[in-house]
C-alpha cells in the first residue's frame, strides 16, 4: 500500500491500555466494528474474513493491525489464528474492546502484540488506513491518522 | 497469577515437559485474561485429531508434533504423556466409515485413523460429536469443565449448569494434560447471572421455531446472557441443542436462562440475582421473519444437497427422518446425508433406521459435518438444511447457498429435489 508513509508534521494520538500479549508491532489498521468469527469466518490461508453479511467481507487483516469488537462464533477461533499465524497470514498485533476467552486464547497463539481496556474507545479513534504503532509491553498506542 | 505448589512444580518441569509447555500455555492465557488463579477440572471436551489437509506437513513430524503444536502452542515437541483429567475428542473432520462418500482422500482417512490409535491410547475418548452430553459425558451442575465446541458450551452451562467457558483447541489440550484451566468467567457464580430480558411474544415450539428464536436473539444480544420469558413451550433436549447452537452462531451466547426449566433459575429474579436488566428484546412475528430471511439466502429452488443432523442427531431425529423417508425415494439430482454420533449410530443401524434412510438413497453419517469437513457432495450449489448452524456457516465456509427449514421439508426437498419450504 502507498499509504504506509506517515506524512511530515502529522501529530499523533496515543492510548493507553492493558497488555494482553506482550511485544512490540506497527502497521497500517483495519478497522471494524462487527465482531469477528475465527472458523467459519475467517480464511486461515490468507487472513481474509469470509462471512456474508460481514463489514470486511473479502479483506484481509495479513500483516495489519487489527482493530475490532472482540470474537464471536465457534470455539474453533484460536485455532483458526494460530494456523494463519503458521500460514504467515496474521495481523501485526490486535486492538480489541470486549475480553473473552476465544479472543485471548486467540491472541496467546497468534503470537502477535494484543492489547484492551484502552482509555478511549479504539473503535472510535482508529480508522482503517490510520498508522499505528502497538506497544503491548508499556501498554501504549499511538496512531498517527491518515488524513489530517 | 496465583498458582499452587503442584502447579509450580508442573511449571517448572517436575512433572515433565509437556506439562510445562501445557503450564506455560495456561498461563500465558490466565494473564491475557486477567484471571488470577486456575481452577481444576476433571472434564475436558477439545479437538485433538488431525484430520485436515493443512496439517499433513506436520503429522510428517510425528503425533507429539501435531499435538504440541496444535494443542500446546508450543514449537518445542515435547512427548506427550497420558491425559490426567477425562477427555473427550468432539467432532472431527473425517467419518470413518463414510469417507470416500465424503470426497475425503484415503491418506487423510488413515491419518485420522493413525491419530485415533495416538490419541486414544492416551485416554481421549473417541466419542467423535459435537454433542458429547448425547453419549454419556453429562457434567453434573456446578462442575468445573473445559469444553471446546460452542453449541456444547452453551448447553453445559445453560441446560446441565455446569460451567465452562469456550474452550479452544490449545487450551483443552493444556487442560487434559494438567487438570488445570484459567478460574475466569463463567466459572464464577456471579458472571453466570442473566442480563437481557427476552419477551417472546408467539407461540414458540417447534423445532424450527427454536431455532429461528435462538438465531434472532443471538444476534441482538452477542455473549450476553438472555433470559426468556413468555410464551414458549417446555422445550426438550434436541430443540434446546438447536436453540443453543443457533444463538451461538449469530452471536456467541455461551450462557442463557429459561425460568422454571434450566437449573439455575427457578425464577426471573433469580436468574438476574440482582444483576441490573441491561436490554429488553422483544420477539414476535416481524423478529422470527426475519431471522427466517437473514438464514435463506438460496434463491435456486433446485436444492443439490440436503443436510440433516447440526448439531449432531439425537437417534429420535434419525427416527424421525426415516419414518419420513420410509418406502420412498430421494431425487436423483439429490444428495441426502444424516449426521448423528457414532455410538447413536449403532443403535440406529440395530433398529434398521440406518437402513431405511439408505434405501431411500440417503447416507447416515458420524463423526463429522459438512462445516466442519468441508467436504459436501461435488458440485453442490444449493443445500437445505434443518440447522440454523449450518445455514449460518455453509455460505460463508463453502460459497453455496442455503435454504433453511423444518426437517420435513428438507426431507421433501431431498424427494422431490425441489425447495418448496417457507415460513410456516
Amino acid at each position: 500500500m502507498s499509504e504506509t508513509l506517515v506524512p511530515k508534521g502529522q501529530t499523533t494520538i496515543v492510548l493507553r491500555g492493558r497488555k494482553v500479549v506482550g511485544g512490540c508491532a506497527e502497521g497500517e489498521a483495519i478497522v471494524t466494528r462487527d465482531t469477528i468469527s475465527g472458523w467459519g469466518g475467517i480464511n486461515e490461508r490468507d487472513g481474509t474474513v469470509i462471512e456474508r453479511r460481514h463489514e470486511l467481507r473479502g479483506q484481509s487483516f495479513k500483516d495489519k493491525i487489527l482493530v475490532f469488537p472482540g470474537a464471536k462464533g465457534s470455539s474453533g477461533w484460536s485455532a483458526y489464528f494460530h494456523m494463519a499465524r503458521l500460514n504467515g497470514a496474521s495481523p501485526r498485533a490486535m486492538i480489541f474492546n470486549k475480553m473473552t476467552t476465544k479472543i485471548a486464547l486467540g491472541a496467546v497463539v497468534t503470537h502477535a502484540p494484543a492489547m484492551t481496556e484502552l482509555d478511549q474507545d479504539p473503535l472510535a479513534v482508529i480508522e482503517t488506513g490510520d498508522w499505528v504503532k502497538v506497544d503491548a509491553d508499556n501498554g501504549i498506542v499511538e496512531i498517527t491518522k491518515r488524513r489530517g | 497469577m496465583k498458582l499452587t505448589d503442584h502447579e509450580k512444580e508442573m511449571f517448572d518441569g517436575v512433572h515433565g515437559r509437556a506439562k510445562a509447555r501445557a503450564m506455560d500455555l495456561l498461563v500465558r492465557y490466565g494473564e491475557a485474561l486477567g484471571a488470577e488463579r486456575l481452577v481444576e477440572t476433571d472434564n475436558v471436551a477439545g479437538a485433538f485429531n488431525a484430520s485436515t489437509p493443512s496439517v499433513r506437513e506436520l503429522v510428517k513430524k510425528g503425533f507429539d508434533a501435531v499435538y504440541s503444536e496444535l494443542n500446546l502452542d508450543s514449537a518445542e515437541v515435547v512427548e506427550v504423556p497420558k491425559m490426567v483429567a477425562h477427555t473427550c475428542q468432539l467432532i472431527t473432520g473425517i467419518d470413518n466409515a463414510n469417507w470416500r462418500v465424503q470426497g475425503i482422500p484415503d491418506d487423510l482417512a488413515e491419518q485420522q485413523k493413525r491419530g485415533e490409535e495416538y490419541f486414544g491410547s492416551r485416554g481421549i475418548n473417541m466419542f467423535a460429536t459435537c454433542t458429547p452430553y448425547q453419549v454419556g459425558n453429562v457434567p453434573v451442575k456446578g462442575e468445573h469443565c473445559a469444553w471446546m465446541e460452542s453449541s456444547a458450551v452453551v448447553y453445559c452451562n445453560s441446560v446441565l449448569g455446569a460451567r465452562t467457558n469456550t474452550e479452544g483447541k490449545e487450551s483443552t489440550g493444556a487442560a487434559a494434560l494438567t487438570g488445570r484451566i484459567p478460574y475466569w468467567g463463567y466459572h464464577i457464580k456471579e458472571n453466570r447471572r442473566g442480563s437481557h430480558i427476552v419477551e417472546v411474544n408467539i407461540d414458540v415450539d417447534d423445532i424450527m421455531d427454536w431455532g429461528l428464536l435462538g438465531y434472532y436473539l443471538g444476534e441482538i444480544v452477542d455473549d450476553e446472557i438472555p433470559v426468556l420469558t413468555g410464551r414458549y413451550k417446555q422445550p426438550s433436549l434436541i430443540k434446546l441443542k438447536h436453540f443453543g447452537a443457533a444463538a451461538a452462531s449469530s452471536g456467541g451466547v455461551e450462557m442463557y436462562h429459561i425460568p422454571d426449566i434450566t437449573p439455575e433459575a427457578r425464577t426471573v429474579e433469580e436468574a438476574f440475582a440482582g444483576n441490573p436488566v441491561r436490554g429488553t428484546v422483544r420477539y414476535g412475528d416481524k423478529e422470527r421473519r426475519t431471522a427466517y430471511e437473514n438464514l435463506n439466502c438460496a434463491t435456486d429452488r433446485n436444492v443439490d444437497f440436503v443436510m440433516l443432523g447440526c448439531p449432531h442427531n439425537s437417534i429420535d431425529q434419525v427416527w424421525l427422518i426415516a419414518s419420513l423417508l420410509d418406502g420412498r425415494k430421494i431425487s436423483a439430482n439429490t444428495e441426502l446425508w444424516v449426521h448423528t454420533p457414532r455410538a447413536l449410530r449403532e443403535v440406529a443401524d440395530r433398529n434398521g433406521y440406518t437402513k431405511m434412510i439408505m434405501d431411500a438413497g440417503g447416507h447416515v453419517m458420524s463423526d463429522t459435518c459438512p462445516a466442519i469437513s468441508r467436504h459436501m457432495p461435488k458440485g453442490t450449489k444449493t443445500v437445505a438444511t434443518d440447522s440454523a448452524k449450518q445455514a449460518h456457516y455453509l455460505p460463508a465456509i463453502t460459497g453455496v447457498s442455503a435454504w433453511f427449514g423444518s426437517v420435513k421439508q428438507c426431507v421433501e426437498a431431498a424427494i422431490s429435489g425441489r425447495w418448496d419450504g417457507g415460513l410456516p
